[in-house]
Parts: structure tokens; C-alpha cells; sequence
């Protein structure tokens, strides 16, 4: 505690002496590559001033927030970083996603992208941050992902906001012929408080857009914030409420078709033959085309008038499918992963002390050791997958709800043989992402149906079973721990050894055939090895195996099931030591005050010290992913046809909260995804096919399975974290932690659902 | 084929055997009802057929019987219902996209059950899937809608 208190202080000083001292930073827009996308944009009377902002015709003030609203609030929390610093109400602004582009890069979710840990800061993890920026900036990815929106936007969307202001006021200034120092602005408008006159920031607009903007500009210090920090009301949530908010699945366009696809389900296969006769006679049905898709596989394509129309038609072709390039069962496949897990080459992204030789020493005290796994999961979004393409005259549109439209452009061009300039892409809202939605498959049906329209768009959505049947999937994994504790209770070595396939790697493949990652995938072993413990000898060896099963970005991907591992194995290591499970994590993150402050504020809402009733019982896990701290305990209880889940309590500290409830929405939300996946989803395969293909198959949490979920934000870190993700990981240890609490029983496989009923 | 939806009259020119979803959604233009599933699994596309709800997606538009109210019929001179409301105030939404079913089963529900109790509304809501995990804020949606509804 004492320690916290000193960083909490230092992390003030440090803000308020740079404000102080009023030093301006260099900014992000002389460093940009990249024009404003917005130029292109503008109609008749507009004006912008950078990537983020625009004033319309009629003065309306339209703030750009480039990522994709899949639910997590972007587009309210990005909108209100400009907002804060530009000085206009959300609630006097329309917030647009604005087109796809690379100068919306995402550079933080590359950065930290690398094999090292956020707390490295070894010359070789700032050497490879540093180069990794310099190649985001080139890949320009407009994407979505690793809770990194926030991260990436916090200083460089504030400074936007801040620049527009200056200018605004230097060109009322000018107008008012009063030095822009003695105006001040509120609300939308540039006010002069000596004379009471005022001017709307669309009145100064074009005036303002045409005065050079400065070298340096300063932010403002968080205690005259506004609007971040505190819960805003959503953007979207009138029209999510009334069922006017506008999905992929929603589009319409005039003399619109209709689609969908049916791909081989041994995923990759070819399409060895096929008979439409049958279906082509089928009411409304246009066209039935067979796709080729390379390494996604063959398949089939209809047109028709109606989504209902093509997908009975998809039905009724009769197709003859070859074979997967993987091995036709769950069980074979995970051979390869045994092979691998017995004596595969590794990579270890932490190795210091000795783990390996004092395991091994068994003068020492007791030995832990413990093999765990988690199955392939699929993502499961609500939404289906969909996409909706029109080529006509050597351009071509593509309308969908996206976590990278911009690499849309690539896949519409390379489909084409068109420049990808002559690509635009409309990005809509998401009907869930979770990693699915930065795939280039959904996109590149639908463009592939659009070429055979003659000109019309065509909206192809993917049926339950075809999205379930054809994911990315979240690969399976092996962990194998062991531990030595010394004679009086301490935990002295670590030594683990994680088996699972590279999702770089397979994502590479598909998307950019040829090339290569420089370094190991962390994905991995991440939530593992770069885990905050102080643990003297500490290996964690990555182990990657070759699976030709299509992989994806999962929310919060390999801490998704590393965390399962680790906190479930560091559980049993302090139970092997005689020791509380909170009092052990507590002395092993001493050196860490921001993680260990999660941990005993989360203790402390859950009345840990207290016992509990019969009947009950309760768990405790950490992780630090994405760069916010999460602790979290489950409480169980026996409901006599099963476990009931009854409460979580969950301490996040991501730093700087800019938006309480919807930090809290999110905190939920990745529990209830990763509860999800505790309690019985599983992908399997048989005959190279999923064999899961709908909810009734592959089930998530419901409303009757839901715990009581409580969130305490904490803001003692020095850095901002995301938020999308990082509650997923820690929930299923914490729950498997409290399933031993109640019944004794250690489980260490996902589903949990393989050695536990829970209610149903 | 002549429906009846959100209290107009509409003719319907399309086989019997065509879920009343995708009539909806392709035909009459109605786009708040969703297709999560197609096999009455996960309930985003809850209408209320006389009152009563149900998965459009497992009704054929040979067996609507009755008036079909949808998302866009809760409040059709833009006046919200309480319980679109209440969704608001709560901010339920994350997605989105299984909230216009989530709103028509909670409507149903309150308007059979004006103070339902936690197993009430766990039993009434437990076949719309939210992936996103908005429960714990549903819950205290519908506990508002149902105070607000007690008020007026
Ligand atoms: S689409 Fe009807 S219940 Fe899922
Ligand atoms: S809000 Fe996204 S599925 Fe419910």
C-alpha cells in the first residue's frame, strides 16, 4: 500500500509539472504520413481541419471516431477524447466512423504487439517497440483490436481537438480584432466574456480551417476535464433501443440482391463437383456460382431475390467436397500437439533464475505439477457474418461491419485486378466482433457474388451454421506446469511449457501469403510469461504447433486460455504451500503495487477474510493484459442440480478511466464471455467437419446463468490500458478456483463443464 | 397472403413456407427484428403475435395468426415505450443486435407480469442470447420498466 501511495503520487507530480511548466509536446500530425482522408470527403461548404474533425454546411460539428462500434463504446469515448479538447458537448456533435483509410492506423496495437511484457523496458523491448511503430505506420492497418482504440487514440485525438480549438480562436480573434488570448471558448462557440459576443465554432469555421496550425500544442490537465472521466450516454443506444441502429445485415440499397455461401466444411477443401439443377429452378434464385477461394476453400455461391429464397436454394445443391488439409478428428489433431508438447522446439519469452534445475531439486520442498487444456472455440458473434459489394463500372463498394476496412481495399483489388483506390469501403455497426469481424472471408464473398451480379449490389449473409462451421478459430492448447516450493511455504521456481499453434502465423497466411514474422509469436505464451509475479526462476516455454485448422484473434486471444493455466496452477501451488490464495498472489506481486492493489481491493469487496456459509464457494484470479490489471473472484454455490454461479467481484485498474459505466459494460461483458466459454463450449471436429454448427450445439451464458457482477475502477497505473478484453482472462480460473474451494475437486480442463454440471 | 403488422394491413407476396423473419426483413422492409439462428435458438428475432412472444424465425407466414407487432411498432409516433425507456436510461446496449428481441420479450413479459420477480424474468428472458453479456444491466432494465410502467 505504502509503495502505491508513492507512484499514485509520482504519477500526479509528473502531470501536473509537465502542465505546470506548461510543456507542449510535439504533435501527432506533423509526423503523419498520410493526408487527411476527409479533403476527399468534403461537400460543398464543409470544412476539416484533420482526420477527426469536419464542420458541415449548416455548422454541425462532425467528430470522426474511426473504429469499429462492436459494442465495446468507441464511438462514444473516442468522439469525447476530441470533444474534451475542442470544448463542444457530445450531445452537439454527430460522430461518424468516417471512410477507411491508413491515416487511422493503429499504431498501439502493433506496439505491444511484440515478445516482451509491458513492463520490459530492456533496451531490446524499446528497441523492437520502437521499430514496430515505424512499421505500423506503414502497414497502416486500420483495425480493431487488442483493446488498443483507447490507447492509440488517447493522445493524438485530444491533440486534434486541442489544435481545432486554437485555430478557432485565432480566427475569431481576428474577427473580433481581440487578441485570441483574451477569448475563451464553451460550448461550440468562441466567447469574448468582456463584451458578451460570441461565435459559433461553424460561423469561424472555413477561417479557421486556412490558418497554419501550430508546432506545439498543450492538452489540458485532467482536473479540468469535462466530459472524460465521467459516464457519457452512449451515442448509439437510442437507436439500439428502437431497432434503428443499422448492421451489415441491415444494408439496403435500391435494386439490391440477395446471397449466401455455402464453403466446403472440411475448411480448405475443394469443391470437387456440384448439381444446381435443382436449385436453380427454385423461386427467386438468380445465380448460383462456385467460389474459389484458395486457402478458405470451395464452395458455392447463390443470388436471389431474398436471403430466406438463397439460402433453401444453397441447400438444395448436391456437392461432392474433398478432403481438409487437417486431420479429420479433434483427437488427431491434438496428436500433434502431444508430439509437440513431448519434445517440440520452443521459445521461452521469460527465462531467469534456473526454473528448470531447481525444479528438478528434490532436496528442496514439495513438487507441484499439474497439465491442463483448452478446446478450439469459435467467436460466435450475434450477428452472422455478412457483407454486402457492388462492382459496377471498374469501381467497386463494399458495405460491412468491419474491425479492418481498410484491408477490405486489399481484398477487393486483389480479387478485381483493380487499384484500391477505385475501393471504398462503408463500414457499419457490428453485431458483435470479438476478433471475427478483422477477417478478409465475409468481404471477399461478397465481392466475389457481386462480380456476377451485372452491376447490382448484393447482400450476402451467412447462415447460423455456415458462420459457426466456417470461423477462425481459437486454438486449442496444452499447458504443462511445474513448481517447486521451498520447506517453508515459498514458491521458488515456475516452469511451464505451453503447447499451442501460432494465430499469426495462420492469420498470415490467408491474408498476406509470403510473409513472415520477424520474431516468436507472444500470442502463444502471452498471460503467461509476461505476468507480473516475482518469481525467482521463472520459464515459460512457448511451444508452437503446426494446424492447418484455421485460427483467429479470440477476445483477449492467448491469455484467453494461458490465464486458465497460470492462475489455476498458481492456485494449486499455494494450496500445495499452506497458504491463502489471495496472501500468496499479495507476497508475489510485491514489487508490483498496481497489480497487488487489484488483488486486495478485489479481496476486500468480496469479504475474502470472512468465511462463507455451507454450500459455497469461492476463487481468486489476476491477469494483466492488454495493459490493465484484473482481479476477480467467483463465488459458487451448490444448487443441488448443479453449480450455480452466483457473484463475481471484479478490481480493474486501467489507469486512466475515461468513461466509468461503459468501463463497467465492458468489465461484464468479458466475464460473461469467458463464463461463456467455462461452461460447456467446445469446437470438435469429425470427418475434417465442426461438428457444433448453432447455439443448440454451442451455447453461451444466459440470462438465468448469469452471476450478480460487481466493478470497482482503480487508477493507480501509470500508463492507459483497454478495456474490451481484459476481464475475459482471469474468469475462468477464478471460477475453476472456486469450484475446488466448494467440491475439492482440481479442474484443469475447458469446458469445465467436462467434470462439473452446472444449472441449466 | 394479408398480414396484419404494427397495425397496418400488409399484402405479402411470397410462398407459405417463408419464416415470418425474413418477410419482414426482405419483403415488408421492417429491419429491427434480427436473424441470429434461424432454429428458435436465441430469440433476436422475438416478435409478439397477439401479444404472445414469439421466434419469427420458427413461424411460417402460413401459421401467423393474429397481429404481428415488431421492434418498430413499440413506439410508432417516435413516443419510446417504458421499456425502451428504461433501456435507455440503464444503457443496456452494447451491440445491439439482440436488444430489439431482448425489449419484445421483456414487453411480453411485464405486460403478462407487472412486478415479476428475479425467477420470473429469468425464466421469460432465458431464450435471447446476449453475447455481449448484458444481463446484470437487462435485469435492472426491466426492474425500472416495471416501476415506471406501475407509475403511469
Ligand atoms: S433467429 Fe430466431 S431465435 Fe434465433
Ligand atoms: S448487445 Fe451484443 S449480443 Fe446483446
Amino acid at each position: 500500500m505504502g509503495r502505491l501511495g508513492k507512484i499514485a503520487r509520482r504519477t500526479f507530480l509528473l502531470g501536473t509539472a509537465a502542465l505546470a511548466g506548461g510543456v507542449a509536446v510535439g504533435y501527432y500530425f506533423y509526423k503523419k504520413p498520410y493526408d487527411n482522408p476527409l479533403e476527399q470527403t468534403l461537400a460543398e461548404g464543409e470544412v476539416t481541419f484533420n482526420p477527426y474533425i469536419k464542420v458541415a454546411a449548416d455548422g454541425t460539428i462532425v467528430l470522426i471516431a474511426p473504429r469499429a462500434e462492436m459494442g465495446q463504446g468507441v464511438s462514444t469515448t473516442l468522439a469525447a477524447l476530441v470533444a474534451e479538447e475542442l470544448d463542444v458537448d457530445l450531445s452537439n456533435v454527430r460522430i461518424e466512423h468516417g471512410p477507411a483509410d491508413g491515416a487511422y492506423y493503429n499504431e498501439a496495437m502493433i506496439v505491444e504487439g511484440g515478445p516482451y511484457s509491458m513492463f520490459d523496458h530492456s533496451f531490446y523491448a524499446n528497441f523492437q517497440r520502437k521499430s514496430s511503430a515505424v512499421t505500423a505506420k506503414f502497414v497502416a492497418l486500420q483495425a480493431t483490436g487488442g483493446s488498443s482504440s483507447v490507447r492509440d487514440g488517447f493522445d493524438k485525438m485530444r491533440q486534434a481537438g486541442a489544435v481545432a480549438r486554437q485555430l478557432l480562436l485565432q480566427a475569431a480573434a481576428k474577427r473580433l480584432g481581440k487578441p485570441a488570448g483574451k477569448l475563451t471558448t464553451e460550448n461550440g462557440k468562441v466567447v469574448d466574456t468582456v463584451s458578451g459576443t460570441s461565435l459559433t465554432y461553424g460561423e469561424l469555421a472555413s477561417d479557421a480551417a486556412s490558418i497554419e496550425p501550430p508546432d506545439t500544442i498543450a492538452l489540458k490537465p485532467r482536473d479540468q476535464w469535462k466530459i472524460l472521466g465521467k459516464s457519457q450516454p452512449r451515442i448509439d443506444m437510442h437507436a439500439k433501443s428502437t431497432g434503428t441502429a443499422g448492421f451489415g445485415i441491415d444494408v439496403d440499397l435500391p435494386d439490391m440482391l440477395y446471397g449466401t455461401v455455402r464453403m466446403n466444411p472440411h475448411i480448405g477443401g475443394e469443391l470437387k463437383s456440384f448439381d444446381d439443377s435443382k436449385a436453380k429452378a427454385m423461386r427467386g434464385v438468380v445465380k448460383i456460382v462456385r467460389i474459389d477461394a484458395g486457402k478458405l476453400g470451395q464452395g458455392i455461391g447463390v443470388i436471389a431475390d431474398n436471403t430466406w429464397r438463397a439460402f433453401e436454394a444453397a441447400k438444395a445443391v448436391e456437392v461432392e467436397w474433398g478432403d481438409a488439409p487437417y486431420p479429420a478428428s479433434t483427437d488427431a489433431i491434438l496428436d500433434d500437439y502431444r508430439a509437440a508438447m513431448a519434445d517440440g522446439s520452443s521459445h521461452a519469452l521469460t527465462d531467469r533464475g534456473d526454473a528448470e534445475g531447481v525444479v528438478a531439486d528434490t532436496s528442496s520442498g514439495a513438487l507441484v505439477e499439474a497439465e491442463y487444456s483448452a478446446p478450439f472455440l469459435a467467436h460466435a458473434c450475434m450477428e452472422p457474418m455478412n457483407a454486402t459489394a457492388r462492382f459496377k463500372d471498374g469501381k467497386l463498394e463494399i458495405w460491412a461491419g468491419s474491425q479492418a476496412p481498410n484491408m477490405y481495399k486489399l481484398v477487393g483489388s486483389r480479387e478485381l485486378d483493380i487499384s484500391s483506390s477505385d475501393v471504398t469501403v462503408h463500414n457499419t455497426l457490428l453485431g458483435g466482433g470479438f476478433g471475427r469481424r478483422g477477417e478478409g472471408d465475409f468481404p471477399l464473398y461478397a465481392v466475389k457474388l457481386a462480380k456476377e451480379a451485372g452491376g447490382r449490389p448484393v447482400k450476402v449473409t451467412w447462415t447460423r451454421e455456415e458462420d459457426m462451421t466456417h470461423d477462425m478459430y481459437r486454438p486449442a492448447a496444452l499447458g504443462r506446469f511445474k513448481a517447486r516450493v521451498t520447506k517453508d511455504g515459498a514458491l521458488n521456481a515456475v516452469d511451464a511449457r505451453i503447447a499451442a499453434p501460432s494465430i499469426t502465423k495462420s492469420a498470415l497466411d490467408r491474408t498476406l501469403p509470403g510473409a513472415f514474422m520477424p520474431f516468436p509469436d507472444r500470442l502463444i505464451s502471452e498471460g503467461a510469461f509476461d505476468q507480473p509475479y516475482g518469481i525467482e526462476n521463472f520459464r515459460v516455454q512457448g511451444v508452437p504447433v503446426e494446424c492447418e485448422v484455421p485460427l483467429g484473434f479470440w477476445r483477449s486471444v492467448g491469455n484467453s486460455h494461458n490465464a486458465f493455466f497460470q492462475e489455476c496452477f498458481i492456485d494449486e501451488v499455494a494450496h500445495a504451500a499452506g497458504q491463502d490464495p489471495v496472501a500468496f498472489r499479495l507476497a508475489l506481486l510485491k514489487d508490483h503495487p498496481v497489480a497487488a492493489e487489484t488483488v486486495a481491493k478485489v479481496a476486500a469487496m468480496s469479504g475474502w477474510d470472512k468465511p462463507l456459509g455451507e454450500g459455497k464457494g469461492r476463487g481468486i484470479a489476476f491477469t494483466l493484459s492488454f495493459g490493465t490489471y484484473v482481479a476477480e473472484v467467483v463465488q459458487v454455490s451448490d444448487a443441488g442440480d448443479g453449480i450455480r454461479i452466483d457473484k463475481v467481484w471484479c478490481a480493474v485498474d486501467l489507469g486512466t478511466a475515461l468513461d466509468p459505466s461503459i468501463i463497467e459494460a465492458q468489465m461484464q461483458s468479458g466475464i460473461v464471455f469467458g463464463l461463456s466459454a467455462a461452461l460447456g463450449q467446445e469446437i470438435t471436429f469429425a470427418d475434417g467437419m465442426v461438428e457444433q454448427t448453432n447455439f443448440d450445439t454451442y451455447d453461451a451464458m444466459r440470462i438465468h446463468q448469469a452471476p450478480e457482477i460487481e466493478v470497482a475502477i482503480l487508477e493507480n497505473s501509470e500508463t492507459i490500458g483497454g478495456a474490451g478484453e481484459p476481464s475475459t482472462p482471469p474468469s475462468v480460473p477464478a471460477l475453476a478456483n472456486a469450484i475446488f474451494d466448494l467440491t475439492g475437486k482440481r479442474l484443469r480442463h475447458m469446458p469445465l463443464s467436462k467434470d462439473v454440471s452446472f444449472v441449466t | 397472403m394479408t398480414l396484419k403488422i404494427n397495425g397496418k394491413t400488409i399484402e405479402i407476396d411470397a410462398e407459405p413456407e417463408m419464416p415470418l423473419l425474413w418477410a419482414l426483413r426482405d419483403i415488408v422492409g421492417l429491419k429491427g427484428t434480427k436473424f441470429g439462428c434461424g432454429i428458435a435458438a436465441c430469440g433476436a428475432c422475438t416478435v409478439l403475435i397477439d401479444g404472445e412472444p414469439q421466434r419469427a424465425c420458427a413461424v411460417t407466414l402460413g401459421d401467423v395468426e393474429g397481429e404481428v407487432t415488431t421492434i418498430e411498432g413499440l413506439s410508432p409516433d417516435g413516443t419510446l415505450h417504458a421499456v425502451q425507456e428504461a433501456w435507455i436510461e440503464q444503457q443496456v446496449a452494447q451491440c445491439g443486435y439482440c436488444q430489439s428481441g431482448q425489449i419484445m420479450s421483456a414487453v411480453a413479459l411485464l405486460a403478462e407480469t407487472p412486478d415479476p420477480s428475479d425467477e420470473e424474468i429469468d425464466e421469460a428472458m432465458q431464450g435471447n442470447l446476449c453475447r455481449c453479456g448484458t444481463y446484470p444491466r437487462i435485469r435492472a432494465a426491466i426492474r425500472l420498466a416495471s416501476r415506471k410502467l406501475a407509475g403511469a
